[in-house]
């Protein structure tokens, strides 16, 4: 997928100013629609939420306890790695949106939540409501996008060390609360400064950062597995913590992949950003840089409703369980305007997520010319690619596009 | 070997309980012990202050008296105090001040009574909708408006509508001890109308046993009262020490009347301060009043965020999307009104009324609606 501006076919060619003015009066009003009848029904699905994650996690981590006994362990297991998803996904994401800030209880609220995970909600909020939010999918200014190790689009350079990039996508999926606390602070970009040179706003947050990292691996780590020596569960109990962060880690990783990863999802070029982007503008590019994964209400539930990413991300503050009945109304907008509602089920999601992140992995064009029949001479030229200098890739990737292009021809004449 | 038992001292019992608070937080970060124990247990000592509703028990079709098992933290009260109740109201947390209506029960529950007042949002909402077993927030007591110690020989005690409810406080306590007090007490207690009359059946009873002396007064058939009349319905008045609570009006006129007569007055006045917010074309003043803003005054219109203005007065704001997403902008308003620019919805924050850390506005996407004044 190329930046939106750099396709063939631009989806929002069709789409007058006045059209996409009128996108955005529409959608404010299904906003102010939700605004408008919040109130104590919401409030007590949000503490209904809170009440059932913390007596999970509680009665999950007394379980484990005895875990030395095996059924213990698994029960535990199973029981704090959904505590830890609801906490991450339904509750911590969505409070530090501020989608229940209306409620002015200053238990659930943006300012005062912390989370179960290794990034301080500081951190969090700036570089996910604050830049994610506004920016998204504007390459090379959401850095949400392949969070800065990953190749993601067509238009950046192929060069060689992306073929490693499914395994660091693969390694950052398992460490995922590491790599969100390492890409909060901008890590890659403020080590490469000297140490002397680099802000105090990065020093003051690395060591929060540092601090918060240390006090979650002390609870999942040390005290709780300490609590269970008397019935010689220390190691299952540190087992059970490891698998839950991991489970968790997993999960949350693929629920985001599937936001705005998938073949299809579009992006945008930095310079076709106009400088006062209007609202209406605004809410066309989270329309189309998002995906949604249709599922059960559990499925929405686990994933914090991250299910309706698109309705997320075009009302980041509406409260998370008003999503799914705002869902119809958006899609039949889309509908409206001829746009594309990307929606699928959560495998078909990951799938095509890990599907562009492989083939984005390799150079343009090799993964979509590659038959079994030429296979070895496809490696070859890989091997070529990957050992050459930079002109042997060019005209190697010349050599690519030529015969993907060749292919389609192929392809159109012969339907 | 010489060594002596360390002595224990007063603070050794707290240095183990703190420890072993820590522990337990290191147990359940990122929450924090309070968090988890409210889970189980949220009246007990430590916790934020609430109470648990155990009865509601209507007064008139529009008054109706709520009774709190507080939680233990509670200090306990003098009758005549109020309290400020923190209700959630279609799921919003709005903070109001009440009388406490019982003095200090056996039961260790208190008591407030309200009456809805019409568009009172947090007041009908107490009446008619509040439930056993709901939990509201409290604050501890507060309050002067309380009888002096020892009593004087002579009371006048003037309330009109709602202002009888410190009063009750007061008469209930002097009333429930053993031996009826030596004082002598005189009512006059004015309302809209009989049926409006909150108390009314008690009052009468106090009365009729000799404990009271009650002068009603209803709008509906004497008329609105004149202070001028009080001498003649309160013969002695100026032997009297009074007591008096209820609306400005009349509370403004008894001030009026007791010191043209040089006499010694008390009140208690309900909603003392008034927020109205500015119609859609007026701003206001935008007083930042913490550290940071150092006291800086923005004079706005109705179209500018708050947060602009105040960068370009030059002081350092929190910010972020600066399109109302991100919440980084949030500081928390103390007393005034600001409107959303992306909605025009109105937020509103009166001391004593609205939580104590005021509410928290996004300054990026509200302009001033009236005088205002942040914290930051």
């Amino acid at each position: 997928m190329a930046t939106i501006t750099r396709k063939p076919e631009n989806p929002t060619a069709h789409l007058t100013p006045e059209d996409i003015e009128q996108i955005g009066i529409e959608l404010d009003a299904i906003r102010q629609d939700v605004i408008d009848s919040r109130g104590e029904s919401d409030a007590a699905y949000i503490r209904r939420i809170v009440n059932i994650q913390r007596r999970l996690e509680l009665a999950s981590r007394a379980t484990l306890l005895v875990s030395v006994f095996p059924p213990a362990w698994v029960a535990g297991t199973v029981g704090l790695s959904v505590a830890k998803i609801l906490e991450n996904m339904e509750i911590g994401h969505n409070v530090m949106h501020g989608q229940w800030d209306w409620m002015r209880d200053p238990k659930i609220h943006s300012t005062t939540w912390e989370w179960d995970n290794a990034s301080t909600a500081e951190g969090w909020k700036h570089s996910h409501n604050e830049v994610h939010h506004t920016y998204t999918n504007i390459v090379g200014k959401d850095n949400d996008l392949g969070y800065g190790i990953m190749r993601v689009d067509e238009d950046q350079r192929w060069h060689p060390m992306y073929l490693g990039q499914p395994l660091w996508n693969f390694i950052n999926a398992c460490f995922f609360e590491y790599g969100i606390a390492a890409y909060d602070l901008e890590l890659g970009k403020n080590l490469s400064v000297p140490k002397e040179k680099r802000s105090e706003t990065f020093k003051r947050n690395a060591k929060n950062t540092l601090r918060k990292i240390r006090k979650q691996a002390t609870k999942d780590y040390v005290v709780n597995p300490a609590l269970a020596l008397p019935t010689g569960s220390f190691l299952p109990t540190l087992a059970a913590n490891f698998t839950a962060n991991l489970v968790r880690n997993l999960w949350s990783h693929s629920v985001i992949m599937c936001g705005h990863f998938p073949e299809g999802v579009e992006t945008f070029e930095k310079k076709s950003i106009p400088e006062n982007e209007t609202r209406g503008e605004w809410y066309v590019r989270q329309m189309l840089g998002s995906a949604n994964i249709s599922g059960s209400k559990l499925m929405h539930l686990m994933t914090g409703n991250l299910s309706h990413q698109i309705e997320h991300h075009l009302f980041p503050d509406l409260p998370s369980n008003r999503y799914a009945e705002v869902a119809p109304k958006v899609k039949a907008l889309f509908e409206k305007y001829g746009l594309n509602y990307h929606e699928a089920p959560l495998p078909q999601q990951v799938a095509s997520a890990w599907h562009k992140v492989v083939r984005l992995s390799l150079p343009n064009g090799w993964l979509e010319t590659t038959t079994p029949a030429n296979a070895p001479q496809q490696l070859a030229l890989l091997w070529t690619m990957a050992t050459g200098d930079r002109r042997t890739r060019r005209a190697a990737q010349a050599r690519l596009e030529q015969l993907a292009r060749r292919q389609r021809t192929e392809v159109a004449a012969a339907a | 070997m010489t060594t002596a038992a360390a002595p224990l001292t007063p603070g050794g019992g707290r240095t183990l309980r703190s420890a072993l608070r820590r522990f337990a937080e290191s147990a359940v970060t990122p929450l924090e012990l309070d968090d988890v124990l409210d889970v189980f247990h949220p009246l007990r000592a430590g916790a934020e202050l609430r109470g648990r509703i155990v009865q509601v028990l209507p007064e008139t079709a529009e008054s109706a008296t709520i009774v709190l098992k507080p939680g233990r933290d509670w200090t306990g009260h003098v009758p005549g105090q109020y309290v400020r109740v923190g209700v959630d109201v279609e799921g919003v947390r709005l903070w109001r001040t009440y009388s406490l209506t019982h003095g200090p029960r056996a039961d260790g529950c208190i008591s407030i009574t309200v009456k809805a007042i019409p568009g009172g949002v947090v007041s009908n909402h107490l009446v008619h909708r509040a439930r056993k077993g709901q939990m509201l927030q409290l604050a501890q007591p507060e309050g002067e408006f309380v009888l002096p110690q020892p009593l004087p020989r002579k009371l006048l005690l003037v309330t009109g509508g709602s202002g009888i409810t410190p009063v009750i406080g007061m008469l209930r306590n002097l009333h429930s001890k053993a031996t009826a007090p030596a004082t002598d007490i005189v009512l006059v207690h004015v309302n809209a109308s009989e049926s409006a009359a909150i108390f009314r059946g008690e009052l009468r009873a106090l009365h009729a046993s000799g404990r009271i002396s009650l002068v009603e007064r209803f709008d509906d058939t004497h008329g609105v009262l004149d202070v001028a009349l009080l001498a003649e319905l309160v013969p002695d008045l100026d032997e009297r020490l009074t007591y008096a609570c209820g609306p400005a009006g009349l509370l403004d006129a008894l001030e009026q009347h007791h010191a043209d007569r040089g006499l010694e007055l008390t009140t208690e006045r309900f909603r003392p301060v008034v927020v109205t917010p500015a119609d859609g074309e007026g701003g206001g003043t935008v007083t930042l009043t913490g550290a940071t803003g150092g006291g800086t005054e923005l004079e706005l219109d109705a179209t500018t965020p708050i947060l602009d203005a105040a960068e370009q007065a030059g002081v350092l704001m929190p910010s972020g999307c600066r399109m109302g997403i991100c919440m980084a902008c949030v500081l928390p308003m103390r007393e005034g009104a600001v409107r959303d620019l992306r909605n025009g919805a109105l937020t509103v924050a009166v001391p004593g009324e609205t939580g104590p850390q005021g509410v928290p506005i996004q300054t990026c996407i509200s302009a001033a609606a009236g005088a205002c004044s942040i914290d930051h």
